[in-house]
């Protein structure tokens, strides 16, 4: 073997080790909520479905009515999130079984959108909320790709589409007011607040009444965490909660790239090996022009 | 007060048709939902002279039930009083009043001894061996477990009757309490609402007038025909509580618009009552949310003259409407067209691919190039 | 003498070829239409798959498939192994297109295209966590790279071309080319190792949603290793095909020698894969009675195909053909798997992409082919023999083969 071909694979073994081996790089920190970050509270069992925070988010947000559910086109029923409609109640029915949830935009507080959002568009901004920019969005919906409760939507029948999803109506919030759903909430089903006391708040019910619920709050470790929190007297898979893990979403990818790309050094080294290898070869040939020389075998 | 349009004393009806007289019993039928075989029935067991009797006490009540029975019109109470039931007693419409009306009472009672329907209206008060409601010099407490000993059926007619109703309300001075918690052990049908309505009284009279037996009843007394569902479950405003619009403010867009009341206090969601359904007075909308009031849940003991008018309550056996979104609903399907196109083209390219390999392999395909040394 | 390449020459416009031209204005008349009439209109995207047709094949397959000029610089210009060098020019060329057309899919696919200058021109906005910036810059600057690693084709025809400006401005850049074509090359080398590892990423972010069967951490490696080895088999395809296609002999010794270096790669895939799986403590699922199973084992399978094909004594050019097919469709249904079947947004969602979307994915192939096609004929591309002189094409033969096809 060729003292410059035993080289190369050395220092190719070496940066291809670097460069795509996920090796026992320092673990992603886990995240903790900000400090004045704010929440919500939903309580499942307070809940009596109205929809009245439905209606609200529509109107505080200025969102059209979705026609397209039943009702020939004269009732504004969407489904599920989507382009128009922010916040949503569902409902699970399983024989006697029953229960009403909600569903918006967990502000998660180490989000897969964020991760994934190549000019941070999608970002952890004021207290926490995660906002979309649409100066900096080019539309390639990856964030909805990596959104483990597939909440931001977009607008597929517009020609300058965009983003469509929760931001706790932080424009409200400027003035000094409370979101639109937990503001209407007729039951205080869900209510906002800041989100350690709305943690603290949640645990309380827990404890005074563990009859009424599922022991759990879900977002209090799911998925790294989320700033809206969930109390259920029904197990929370059948809410459409569908992952309890408590991996934050970016962690396993955002591993393996830093452990690749830390300051750029596998990448510059390989550069720095190819050119190394490529120019000796060259070289060798003396040519001026790039055709490489007879081998041996 | 005498009402003027009462007869002095029941009357027989042979001065009636028999026509009219069928029509009546149809009509008392039809009110209450039993079948049409019923008005016969009802015809049969008045022509043979078999009205039953029916002693109506009063005790802490305002009249309100009785007044309420005064404006049904099908069958109307003079009608009724005449052709179906023997009012035997009864404080307010009673022609004769003091001595006499005591020695009726007790005449009938002897006569229809184990028979007769004993309607009680009005709260009982306890406290102090109940002194609180004297007629006759005999305490309510006395004189109603008195009549419960010697009837056929016991019915309690309104709140006040059926739980102490608003002379039970805190802080009770009274110690009022309803016929059920007087009368423990005997079977009690109770006719809550403020006032109840009159043709569920009609309906379970006459269903025990004529067949003897009393109609389904709920664990607290309340025949299930008018008590099995709320007032939110029937209520004509549901739609939009469904849809999520709510008056906020009496007089507001939603209120004036009709919009569901819950947000201003309607206690319908808690309320077994059928008052969606039988208006009262026989005036089409004459209940509270017809009329743009929130439901007071007058007919429910937790309730009633307890929770103050405008708060808030949960909703009992919430039935969401079928097209209420899913957890998962279905978004579009994949199209058939597609799938037979992406089928074609895949499997004309792989084939192509197979074909060329095959060209590729045989004699006449290209030359291949065979090196000599390498 | 070295045997040089040459353009091939030939009629352009005969009857294959106008029919490739209107697959590929089938194409761009759809894509004008998605443009006009936005992405719900013409495709069967949805918020549960955002991701269809455009990304799993256009871009992740279609760069997999134009990993050639990647693999042969490897082989070529680090391990040294000259006698491959003719394949070099083809490879890059069917490289740089295959690279270009993927990004126009994504021009196409996103939906605010107008903001995409400001994904390399803002970098003080840059997400460095995100593995979708990684694969867009890489892809950008490699399709650069590319155009110019083939560059010397264009500038050595231009150059002999006379006097004109053209000719004068290609002699006086392309010595600046030489000198620095080494590095430019050795950029040729590390763009495609990151970005192909990092199309493993992209999906690994999807996390929870990604089935376990491809769900690894080790995805990077997988994606890189079969890209390489797509790389390889692409070149003897597409070696074969054209050779053929221009009545030009086969190497058929070379192709089977890379092939053999496909199917080693694919081999090391597949053993990689399994022992992640049972390292995970997953191989249960490979053995379910579901369609997840059944189309992991298929996509082992195939990939394993060029075995029978590239080993054998006799080398036969139909079998490695079918051998280098198979292998690229497992590798392409691998990658296709990891973005649409492997990806699980939830009970409801459904995806298949629309007729639009085919055919404007067809289009853009046929119009891959069809530049390759009007390149190779015009400019220094095929056609170098290693120990043989150029071969006399006879056109008239070859107009005679082509429209017989």
């Amino acid at each position: 073997m060729d003292t410059d071909r035993r080289s190369l694979l050395k220092g190719l073994a070496a940066s291809a080790a670097l460069t795509v081996i996920p090796t026992e790089a320092e673990a992603r920190e886990r995240r903790t909520a900000p400090k004045n970050a704010v929440g919500l509270l939903y309580d499942t069992t307070r809940c009596i479905g109205c929809k009245a925070c439905v209606v609200a988010c529509k109107e505080a947000n200025g969102l059209p009515p979705d026609t397209t559910g039943y009702g020939d086109g004269l009732y504004d029923a969407p489904q599920a999130l989507n382009a128009s409609t922010k916040n949503i109640i569902q409902l699970y029915e399983e024989g006697n079984e029953h229960s009403y949830v909600k569903k918006q935009c967990m502000h998660c507080i180490d989000p897969g959108c964020v991760g994934a959002c190549m000019l941070g568009a999608l970002q952890k901004r004021e207290y926490g909320i995660v906002t979309w920019d649409p100066d900096l969005c080019i539309g390639c919906r990856y964030c909805q790709m990596a959104c483990p409760f597939n909440v931001p939507k977009f607008e597929w029948s517009k020609l300058n589409p965009k983003i469509v999803k929760c931001e706790l109506c932080n424009h409200r919030l400027a003035e000094g007011k409370e979101p639109a759903c937990s503001e209407v909430c007729p039951r205080k089903a869900v209510i906002f607040g800041e989100y350690h006391e709305l943690l603290a708040e949640a645990h309380r019910r827990l404890a005074e009444h563990p009859d009424l619920y599922v022991p759990k709050v879900y977002g209090e470790h799911d998925l790294g965490g989320t700033q809206v929190l969930y109390l259920s007297h029904v197990p929370f898979e059948k809410l459409g909660f569908r992952f309890g893990t408590d991996q934050p979403v970016p962690e396993t990818q955002q591993t393996v790239t830093h452990a690749v790309y830390k300051g750029f050094a596998a990448p510059l080294a390989l550069y720095a090996v190819l050119g190394a290898v490529m120019f000796r070869n060259r070289k060798r040939e003396g040519s001026e022009d790039a055709e490489p020389p007879e081998d041996n075998n | 007060m005498q009402l003027t349009m009462l007869p002095e004393s029941p009357r027989s009806h042979s001065g009636m048709s028999r026509r009219d007289f069928v029509r009546v019993c149809t009509l008392a039928a039809a009110a209450v939902g039993l079948p049409g075989t019923a008005a016969k029935a009802f015809a049969a067991a008045a022509a043979k002279g078999k009205r039953p009797s029916v002693i109506w006490l009063s005790f802490q009540e305002c009249t309100g039930c009785t007044e309420s029975l005064l404006r049904t019109s099908h069958p109307a109470l003079d009608e009724l009083i005449v052709d179906l039931i023997s009012l035997d007693y009864h404080e307010a419409l009673l022609a004769p009043s003091g001595h006499l009306a005591e020695e009726a009472r007790k005449k009938a009672m002897r006569e229809n001894d184990g028979k007769y329907i004993l309607v009680v209206e009005g709260a009982i008060p306890t406290k102090d061996n109940g002194i609180y409601c004297k007629i006759g010099g005999r305490t309510a407490l006395e004189l109603v477990k008195e009549a419960a000993d010697h009837a056929g059926a016991i019915i309690a007619i309104g709140s006040c009757a059926s739980f102490g109703g608003i002379a039970a309300a805190d802080p009770n001075p009274t110690g009022a309490k309803g016929a059920p918690q007087v009368l423990e052990g005997k079977t009690v049908v109770t006719l809550p609402g403020c006032p109840a309505n009159p043709y569920i009284f009609l309906g379970t009279a006459l269903q025990y007038a004529t067949y003897g037996k009393l109609p389904a009843l709920d664990e607290l007394g309340r025949p299930k025909f008018a008590y099995g569902r709320t007032v939110h479950e029937h209520c004509p405003r549901r739609a939009h509580f469904d849809a999520g619009r709510f008056a906020v403010q009496f007089g507001d867009e939603g209120h004036r618009q009709g919009w569901c009341l819950y947000k201003l206090g309607c206690k319908g969601p808690q309320t077994h009552a059928s008052c969606s359904v039988l208006h009262f007075c026989d005036v089409v909308n004459a209940w509270p949310i017809g009329i743009g009031h929130p439901c007071v849940g007058c007919t429910e003991q937790k309730l009633a003259f307890r929770v103050p008018l405008h708060d808030t309550v949960e909703i009992d056996r919430p039935v969401p409407p079928d097209t209420y979104p899913a957890v998962y609903p279905e978004h579009a399907g994949i199209s058939p067209t597609a799938t037979g196109v992406a089928g074609l083209v895949g499997g004309a390219l792989i084939g192509a691919g197979l074909v060329a390999s095959r060209k590729l392999g045989t004699p006449n395909g290209s030359p291949t190039h065979t090196e000599s040394k390498e | 003498m070295q045997p040089q390449a040459q353009p091939i020459g030939g009629t352009l416009l005969n009857r294959p070829y106008k029919i490739i031209l209107a697959l590929a204005t089938l194409g761009i008349a759809l894509i004008v239409w998605r443009f006009a009439a936005g992405l719900g209109a013409t495709t069967a995207l949805s918020d549960g798959y955002p991701w269809g047709l455009w990304i799993a094949f256009d871009v992740v397959t279609g760069t997999a498939l134009a990993c050639g000029g990647y693999a042969m610089a490897i082989l070529v210009y680090v391990f040294n192994k000259g006698r491959y060098h003719p394949l070099v020019r083809p490879a890059v060329l069917t490289s740089a297109l295959g690279y270009s057309i993927a990004g126009l899919s994504v021009v196409i696919d996103v939906g605010r295209p107008w903001y995409i200058w400001r994904v390399p021109l803002y970098f003080w906005h840059w997400n460095l966590n995100s593995a979708l910036l990684e694969v867009a810059l890489c892809i950008m600057s490699y399709v650069f790279v590319l155009w110019i690693e083939l560059s010397p084709a264009f500038l050595e025809r231009w150059s002999a071309a006379g006097e004109g400006w053209l000719a004068r401005t290609a002699r006086k850049i392309s010595p600046w080319i030489d000198k620095s074509l080494v590095w430019i090359l050795a950029l040729g080398v590390l763009l495609p190792t990151m970005h192909q590892s990092s199309l493993g990423s992209l999906i690994v972010l999807t996390g929870p949603k990604l089935n376990l069967l491809w769900n690894t951490a080790f995805l990077p490696l997988l994606f890189l290793i079969s890209c390489l080895a797509m790389g390889y088999a692409a070149v003897v395809l597409e070696s074969a095909l054209s050779n053929t296609a221009f009545g030009r002999p086969m190497e058929t010794r070379l192709l089977a020698k890379l092939e053999q270096v496909a199917a080693w790669g694919m081999l090391a895939f597949v053993l990689l894969r399994l022992a992640d799986l049972a390292w995970r403590g997953q191989l249960a699922l490979a053995l379910r009675a579901d369609h997840y199973a059944v189309l992991f084992w298929l996509e082992n399978l195939l990939m394993l195909s060029p075995f029978w094909a590239a080993f054998g004594r006799r080398e036969n050019p139909g079998r490695l053909f079918r051998g280098a097919m198979f292998l690229v469709l497992g590798g392409a249904l691998f990658r296709f798997d990891t973005y649409l079947v492997a990806f699980n947004p939830g009970p409801g969602w459904h995806y298949f992409p629309s007729v639009q979307e085919i055919f404007v994915t067809l289009g853009l192939i046929a119009l891959e082919i069809a530049i390759y096609i009007a390149l190779v004929r015009r400019f220094p591309i095929l056609g170098a023999l290693p120990t043989r002189p150029p071969v006399e094409v006879d056109h008239q033969e070859e107009r005679k083969w082509l429209n017989a096809s």
